[in-house]
């Protein structure tokens, strides 16, 4: 409870007291005393609790803006004191003073609710590092991560937040991510290794050089993108705003009518107006479209800081509400489902045995730059022998010389040519066949990998809610069929150029649909289909500028069931603001509805007041579960 | 030019909608948001003039929220 919080408890307390004095003042007295009278007695009562709300409303007014709460109010109590004058009336006095210390409790809890929900999701951001040891004149000082240059060297002791982006120059540490990522194994970092700020070191000091200005470096990025998420307003942001607008001197003509007309036809105007009256004040303290107003975008925010916590940005409200309603997912291949690298799935030998095999094709092609070489180098422990001469023959392969051998490495064209026998692989993918002196000594085959996690994340998909997948891969057919069946993918297209992937997310996007469409890759080439998609998910994202830019959403990390928890994320977070939009509209209109035919009786001003602030602290709290996992 | 500062007691989400929408319509600004759960003001604005600009910026929250207090460094 801040200052403020306790000085206006303060106020309603004593508001309370002096409300039960003037009670028994009225019940003792009550028969003795002019009507002005009474109204003296509860006036302390009344200013002490409302005077805030009077002068609020008095200034709004002067500014302009008229219809708020405060008006509201104080129109509803002021004409609850004033009600006894008229020749009929009944005095209402202690209703008006009743009426406000239930309006301010209620609006106290509701800032208390507010102002906890609202650091809560401010802490779930606290990347932010405060100071950075910067080394200068060989003695570490600490100053603002924003006042380091890029190039200067800064020191990072264990427990303490990486400040600033830039690569390892002396020291070995772990690095806890799980901030960033969501990722809960920390990553082993060395000499010559990238860190990204807001990680934790775990183990050792680290002597790190700074390669980006802080405003440039990852914590900087992902703060100012979360907290300008908040302004790209989702489509049912959007329709409260504009809802508010209309709504508010719609109620107050209606309640005008409402106090008017009955009196008006019933042929007794003066004798029917103070009933009425009272109706049309109820009438509009229940009106106020304030849990809407708060809880809709307090919901979004909750899901956008609650996605950030697991490694998931979200770039807007709008983009939140879009993949909520994804039901089509289409996939990149590469990069995405698979590990966008090659490496070595099966060593066929022939004659030799497999380990044989693979270290006489590391020894050729160890100076060669194409990608299978480093395949085939991952795949060898051992020391290679040195090689005397090497000759690399385009779209063939590799004829390289050691001391004691002739080794080819490379497509069946050159087995031929060097007079070997090759066997032909049944398998899919890429195939390097070796001969040693001539003589066919098998093959090895080379293929991109399915991510560990692929398979499950497909499943978490379907389990989310996703009824259609599609893949789509400039890889060849052969390769798309065997992943596409792997993973249990309904459909996909193969050996697409970028472009071509465009114009079949367009067709997709043409086809009749109830949902929308969600677009994952890696961001590398494909940022034209990630902006033309519904929604485009970019994946991998740390330290990947272009990726960042491009997408709507960005998983920090490249692991695919990010994919299933950003939609599920997303679809809670719509159905809470759902929740809440359905909840207050349906206590708003009983409520009225009751009140203007007079169903309420005496309960007419508690009720009112609970449809309005009770339902406020009722729809934050549930805003409130966007946060959770 | 582009600032931040911190807003004390920014109570209602609404408010500051507002406020953006009041300093954004001033002249000279380039950008400006209200963000009620970081309870902070960016303002960015023509250089010669920022310090006039945030003066009525000022003016305007005060205006629309008298409880909330926009610190200055």
């Amino acid at each position: 409870m801040t200052q403020k919080h306790k000085k206006r408890l303060f106020r309603i307390l004593a508001g309370a007291l002096l409300l039960l004095a003037a009670f028994l003042g009225d019940a003792m007295l009550g028969e003795h005393l002019a009507m002005w009278q009474t109204l003296l007695l509860y006036l302390p009562a009344y200013l002490t609790v409302g005077l805030g709300v009077l002068k609020r409303a008095a200034q709004n007014i002067l500014h302009g803006q008229v219809f708020d709460e405060n008006f509201l109010m104080a129109l509803a109590t002021l004409g609850a004191l004033l009600i006894g004058f008229l020749p009929t009336g009944e005095a209402e006095f202690a209703e008006a003073v009743f009426v406000m210390i239930f309006y301010q409790t209620g609006e106290l809890f509701e800032s208390i609710a507010v102002g906890k929900s609202r650091r809560s999701i401010a802490t779930l951001m606290d990347i932010r590092p405060d100071t950075a040891r910067v080394i200068r004149e060989n003695a570490p000082v600490e100053v603002s991560p924003d006042a380091v240059a890029v190039g200067e060297c800064i020191a990072i002791y264990p427990g303490e937040r990486v400040p600033l982006d830039g690569t390892v120059e002396e020291g070995i540490s772990e690095l806890h991510t799980a901030a960033l990522t969501g990722e809960a194994l920390p990553r082993s970092v060395t000499v010559g290794d990238a860190v990204f700020s807001g990680a934790t070191n775990g183990g050792g000091t680290l002597k790190v050089r700074v390669t980006k200005p802080y405003a440039d470096s990852t914590v900087a990025r992902i703060l100012s993108l979360v907290e300008g998420a908040a302004a790209k307003k989702a489509r049912s942001e959007q329709f409260i705003t504009r809802f508010a607008r209309y709504y508010t001197p719609f109620v107050v003509i209606s309640a005008l009518l409402l106090a008017l007309l009955p009196p008006l036809f019933s042929g007794a105007f003066a004798a029917m107006l103070p009933l009425w009256l009272s109706r049309a004040l109820t009438f509009l303290v229940i009106s106020c479209p304030c849990a809407l107003v708060i809880s809709v975008p307090l919901s979004f925010f909750g899901g956008i800081g609650g996605a950030a916590r697991r490694g998931i940005l979200i770039k807007g409200a709008v983009h939140l509400e879009q993949l909520a309603l994804a039901d089509t997912v289409v996939l990149d291949k590469t990069g995405t489902l698979t590990k966008g690298g090659f490496s070595v799935t099966k060593a066929v030998p022939c004659g030799v045995d497999a380990q044989t095999l693979l270290t006489l094709a590391a020894t050729a092609e160890q100076q060669s730059s194409h990608p299978i070489a480093g395949a085939l180098s991952a795949a060898v422990t051992t020391e290679l022998p040195p090689l005397l001469d090497t000759k690399e023959l385009p779209g063939r392969g590799v004829i390289a010389k050691t001391a004691q051998t002739t080794l080819a490495v490379g497509n069946l064209h050159l087995m031929e040519e060097v007079g070997a026998v090759p066997l032909a692989p049944p398998e899919d993918g890429t195939a390097a066949h070796v001969a040693q002196n001539g003589c066919y000594c098998g093959y090895i085959l080379i293929a991109d990998t399915l991510k560990e996690t692929a398979a499950e994340a497909l499943d978490d998909l379907r389990a989310a809610g996703i009824t259609r997948t599609v893949m789509l891969t400039g890889d060849r057919e052969n390769t798309a069929r065997h992943v596409a069946a792997a993973l249990g993918i309904d459909s996909w297209r193969a050996e697409l150029l970028p472009a071509d992937k465009v114009l079949e997310v367009e067709r997709l996007l043409s086809e009749p649909r109830r949902g929308t469409l969600a677009f994952v890759g890696d961001g590398i080439n494909d940022a034209p289909v990630l902006a033309r998609a519904d929604v485009g998910i970019a994946m991998g994202a740390l330290g990947s500028d272009a990726a960042i830019e491009a997408a709507d959403v960005v998983l920090m990390d490249d692991d695919p069931q990010k994919i299933a928890t950003a939609v599920r994320v997303a679809r809670k977070t719509l159905r809470i603001v759902r929740e809440n939009i359905v909840l207050t509209l349906t206590v708003k209109a009983a409520a009225l509805l009751c009140s203007a035919v007079g169903l309420l009786g005496a309960w007419q001003m508690p009720v009112a007041i609970f449809a309005d602030v009770g339902v406020s602290v009722l729809a934050i709290l549930n805003a409130m579960r966007t946060l959770k996992k | 030019m582009k600032k931040v500062f911190d807003l004390i007691d920014l109570d209602c989400a609404h408010c500051a909608a507002r406020m953006e929408d009041g300093i954004r319509a001033l002249d000279g600004v380039v950008d400006v948001s209200v963000n009620f759960f970081t309870q902070k003001l960016t303002l960015e604005a023509e250089d010669a003039d920022f310090d006039k600009i945030l003066k009525k910026a000022v003016k305007i929250c005060r205006k629309i929220e008298p409880d909330c207090t926009v610190v200055i460094k």
